[in-house]
């Protein structure tokens, strides 16, 4: 039995596993854990064109069509560790494509909201400790991060808050989710609402009351004069904010107004506001080139030096506008999540796969190439959701080679080429 | 027919089958409708029927299910068949609208794509 294994499926990155390699069975985690560290049908071989080569061949073949490419889109990253991105954003600068990942369909309109306001954060640790309050705002954790609650944000015992009659849990949310039935209150909103009602809250919290109708979004004033009492009473508050508020009208500028409520907040009294992160590492895939190159997404390095823009360099953007003539698509599945208007080129151009398990976009991919699953068969470093580094490791062994082995090569290759 | 408003999401079945893209359980996990059961009644829909979702950026058939959403709102858990219909503009954001995008529900005889003849129909 292996003890404190570090789960690399959702942002919550629970470090507490345990796996029994006899058995191939993990204990301790929640359904996606186990799911996670589950055998499954595996990506058996590298292939080009559905014929089974080897790993030298494929990655070889890869490197061709990026150095062919006038300007390759590299997608994907959030399910690998950030000693793979490292090499990915390298390579992209080699190739001089464009770098997107993951969050640019998940979180991405946070961090535009924190390039405007800032991000008054706190710890998963801090939370749990000190939080008094916490607001599930548009975010379902005990469908997408089953063990939050239970390790930082409803049940969780603290330093100061030590069980769950003494910290406030609220979801507000378009329909009664899983989360909303273990809540103390939920504020139901309708879908697209979300910054009136923030706004709302802001009016109120400074004095402005008055100005606030009825009814907001579903939500009557009453309502909102509740939530936001218990808001400014609270001596630690959270806002643990999902996709619910950056997949819907307003995206980028309801977080930048939930920000400013935040601030107004903080004036009196301690809040805190947080993206509950999906993949293990999606918070590595825009760290990384963050530390790299400047930017977290959407980055082109076509002019041999990096530029930001979301509306021009975003992996649906770029594809919509049929704005690349090859796609690397590594720990990622973008014919499953993405739009059909952006699937569509993918289904056009060379598309080269990384990834452990066959999935969607294997029925596109011209070169296949299989890797180790981080976290069960490599190590590497990830950022949990709220930052914090950990050492995932190697528990088996395997024949794979790991996200960061074939980058490696594969540079190596496409340095090669370019002479 | 009814309007409806569709909305698209993490459940706890697609999150457990998401590495698995290619088998029976996640395609059960992601081709289904939620609806309000006024909704439901109100179409006439029996357990195992499907429904056609149509919204301007494209249609999709899924199977319908009673869920716990409010009236005149349909869930599909986020993947290839929300993919179908939601709104792919970003706004300059690089995000497409996942949710809240306008559209209506009918019952239908069609059958429901697999995953593979779904990228194929793309």
């Amino acid at each position: 039995m292996v003890e404190n294994v570090i789960c690399t499926f959702c942002g919550s990155v629970c470090d507490d596993g345990q796996f029994d390699i006899e058995q191939f069975k993990s204990k301790k985690l929640c359904k996606l854990g186990s799911s996670k560290f589950s055998k499954k049908e595996r990506i058996k071989a590298p292939m080009i064109d559905g014929k089974e080569v080897s790993y030298e061949k494929a990655i070889e073949k890869a490197a061709e069509i990026l150095v062919n490419a006038k300007k390759p889109l590299l997608y994907g990253w959030a399910s690998t560790v950030n000693e793979a991105i490292r090499l990915g954003v390298i390579l992209t600068e080699k190739v001089r494509g464009i770098y997107d990942q993951c969050a640019s369909v998940c979180h991405a309109p946070g961090t535009l909201a924190v390039i405007e306001e800032g991000l008054p954060g706190g710890s998963l640790g801090a939370i749990k400790n000190r939080a008094d309050v916490v607001i599930f705002w548009g975010a379902n954790p005990m469908e997408a991060h089953p063990r939050h609650g239970m390790r930082y944000s409803i049940s969780a015992k603290g330093l100061l808050i030590k069980d769950r009659k003494q910290r406030k849990v609220i979801v507000v949310d378009v329909r009664p989710t899983k989360t909303a039935k273990l809540a103390d209150d939920f504020i139901q909103i309708k879908p697209g609402y979300d910054y009136p009602i923030i706004s709302a809250l802001r009016a109120i919290i400074s004095g402005n009351a008055d100005v606030v109708p009825d009814e907001v979004g579903g939500v009557s004033k009453e309502k909102l004069m509740e939530l936001a009492e218990t808001m400014k009473n609270a001596k630690y508050g959270a806002i643990l904010y999902g996709l619910g508020v950056t997949q819907s009208r307003g995206r980028d500028r309801n977080i930048e107004n939930a920000v400013k409520l935040i601030q107004l907040l903080n004036r009196t009294t301690r809040w805190v506001i947080w993206p509950m992160r999906g993949h293990y590492n999606v918070v590595g895939a825009g760290e990384v080139p963050a530390w790299e190159a400047g930017y977290q997404y959407a980055i082109d390095f076509s002019r041999g030096y990096p530029r930001f823009s979301p509306a021009e360099f975003s992996a649906v953007e770029v594809l919509k506008r049929k704005d690349c003539d090859a796609a690397l698509i590594i720990a990622s599945d973008p014919a499953a999540h993405f739009p059909k208007a952006a699937v569509k080129h993918l289904k056009d151009i060379p598309v080269i796969q990384i990834d452990p398990f066959p999935n969607m976009t294997t029925l596109l991919a011209n070169v296949v190439i299989p890797s180790a699953v981080a976290g069960l068969e490599a190590e590497g470093t990830a950022y949990r959701m709220d930052g914090i580094p950990l050492r995932v490791k190697k528990v088996v062994d395997s024949e794979y080679w790991s996200d960061e082995q074939i980058l490696e090569k594969l540079l190596e290759k496409v340095e090669e080429f370019k002479g | 027919m009814l309007e409806v408003e569709v909305i698209s999401g993490r459940t706890l079945n697609q999150g457990a089958t998401v590495e698995e893209k290619l088998t029976e359980e996640y395609f059960n996990a992601v081709n289904y409708a939620e609806l309000n059961e006024e909704d439901w009644d109100t179409l006439g829909l029996q357990e195992g029927d499907r429904v056609k979702v149509k919204t301007e950026f494209g249609e999709v058939v899924v199977f319908a299910k009673k869920g716990n959403v409010p009236k005149g709102m349909i869930f599909i858990p986020m993947g290839p068949y929300a993919n179908m219909v939601i709104d792919p503009s970003t706004d300059g954001t690089g995000m497409p609208q996942f949710k809240g995008v306008k559209g209506t529900v009918e019952k239908t005889d069609d059958k429901v794509l697999s995953v593979k003849e779904l990228l194929e129909a793309i």
